[in-house]
């Protein structure tokens, strides 16, 4: 049950997204707080959120945000597919993780709009995507932080 | 998968394993682009999957959102709060002028009254509406719409137009049992049949997922300057003319572009407006032909 941590959050995360805030200008940079989670937990406990997951959480997210079904996922998978194979560097400490979050987050939100603009036949905008990006960069620390105090809460094996 | 064998024949089963894994991952990969394909398509089986998924969400987004409109508020009203005497002495010349309008519009109504009197004029379909509030404000950079929290059955249907206050915002794009998804006017997948007040310059108005739509297909010799009135010109059948959207802001460089009256997180509350028109929105006449 508590091994449903990674998945279960994450989830959350896509919902909190959703969220109507009603501030000017803030719903197309809100911050891409799925994808860190995805990161999080491809480097710290790549066993409770298996490819499969990212897939089914990537086409819930495209699902709720109206997005082209399938550019999530992808996105999901690149992001746990980059972090994973480097999650012995990647996870040596914070800052590792930050910067690496930093490349491979964005390497993600770049295949992200490609994909969309693929799907779209047209060239989206990037200057919203650059803020959003931004803000997940800055959201990351928080979110590890609460991330890692539930793995030590809920997930730590003596 | 924690316990990691260390040697031997165990070891190629690890070796299986990862290799396994490996496939699975590829495997994933490719079907997420299937999905993308599938998507495309617009197949039935993908549609009913999303409508399952999105019902599944509404309500606990609907839950969700209360929290975050209660923060809205409080913030909305502390900004009220220091404005309120400028906005009162704003408000009481608005009314001095809105009375005036009023005379004028009572005055025009009984003319307008009498004159379709004497023309054996055909009214428009009876309209309808329903509200609901807003409990998904998605898309981040790449999609402009928002999931409202009624659906088929409360009577919306696909194509309809979406207000808040006087103003459209956009229209249904999807429906499910107890949402629906509002595609906005900023949209980039947005296109909306329009002219301008006064003129009577007919144009397209393009969403380009930012704050200001353009205005496209404008006949070359048309007129347009900022604070021209835009509204809807009921080409196409599915939304009756004269409905307000905004005005143009800017005419620099090519196509104009608009300010709508409401901006997209000004939305807490809208109106769902049945105009009884058939309309033709991504032939979904034919749709719903076939499903009854």
């Amino acid at each position: 049950m508590r091994h449903t941590l990674p998945f279960v959050a994450t989830l959350l995360l896509i919902l909190l997204v959703a969220t109507p805030t009603r501030l000017p200008g803030f719903a197309s940079i809100a911050p891409q707080l799925p994808l860190a989670s995805i990161f999080y937990w491809a480097i710290y406990r790549p066993d409770l959120l298996r490819p499969w997951a990212a897939f089914v959480l990537g086409a819930i997210a495209d699902t709720i945000a109206g997005t082209p079904l399938g550019v999530s996922s992808l996105m999901f998978l690149a992001v746990q597919g980059m972090a994973g194979s480097q999650r012995r560097i990647l996870g040596r400490s914070f800052l590792m993780a930050w910067w690496g979050f930093a490349l491979v987050g964005g390497g993600a939100m770049l295949l992200e709009w490609a994909a969309t603009s693929l799907e779209l036949v047209k060239l989206l905008p990037v200057r919203a995507l650059a803020f959003q990006y931004l803000m997940t960069l800055t959201v990351y620390p928080l979110l590890a932080w609460a991330f890692a105090r539930a793995q030590v809460a809920l997930l730590q094996r003596s | 998968m924690a316990i990691m064998p260390h040697s031997g024949a165990p070891g190629r089963l690890a070796t299986l394993r990862l290799l396994a894994q490996r496939f699975a991952f590829v495997a994933l990969v490719l079907a997420s682009f299937m999905l993308m394909l599938l998507g495309k398509a617009d197949t039935l089986l993908i549609e009913r999957v999303r409508l399952v998924v999105q019902d599944t969400a509404a309500p606990v987004l609907d839950v969700m959102s209360r929290p975050a409109a209660a923060v809205a508020q409080l913030f909305a009203s502390v900004r009220e709060i220091a404005r309120i005497r400028a906005d009162n002495v704003r408000l009481k010349e608005e009314n001095e002028r809105l009375l005036h309008w009023q005379t004028v519009a009572r005055r025009l109504d009984e003319e307008n009254r009498a004159l379709h009197g004497q023309l054996n004029y055909v009214p428009d379909p009876a309209t309808s509406f329903i509200t609901a509030r807003v409990v998904g404000d998605t898309g981040g950079a790449f999609v402009d719409s928002m999931l409202v929290n009624a659906g088929s059955r409360d009577g919306v249907r696909k194509g309809e137009a979406v207000f808040a206050g006087e103003a459209m915002v956009g229209r249904i794009a999807e429906v499910g049992l107890r949402f629906a998804r509002v595609l906005l006017l900023t949209d980039i997948n947005s296109h909306l049949p329009v002219m301008i007040e006064g003129s009577h310059a007919k144009a397209i108005l393009s969403g380009e997922n930012s704050d200001r739509p353009r205005l496209n297909y404008l006949s070359p010799n048309a007129v347009v300057q900022p604070g021209d009135r835009v509204m809807t010109s009921g080409d196409g059948g599915a939304f009756p003319p004269g409905l307000p959207i905004g005005v143009v802001s800017s005419v620099q460089d090519g196509a104009p572009s608009v300010e709508p009256f409401v901006h997209r997180y000004q939305l807490e509350y809208v109106a769902i407006v049945n105009y009884g028109l058939p309309g033709i929105i991504d032939g979904e006449a034919g749709e719903e032909g076939s499903s009854q």
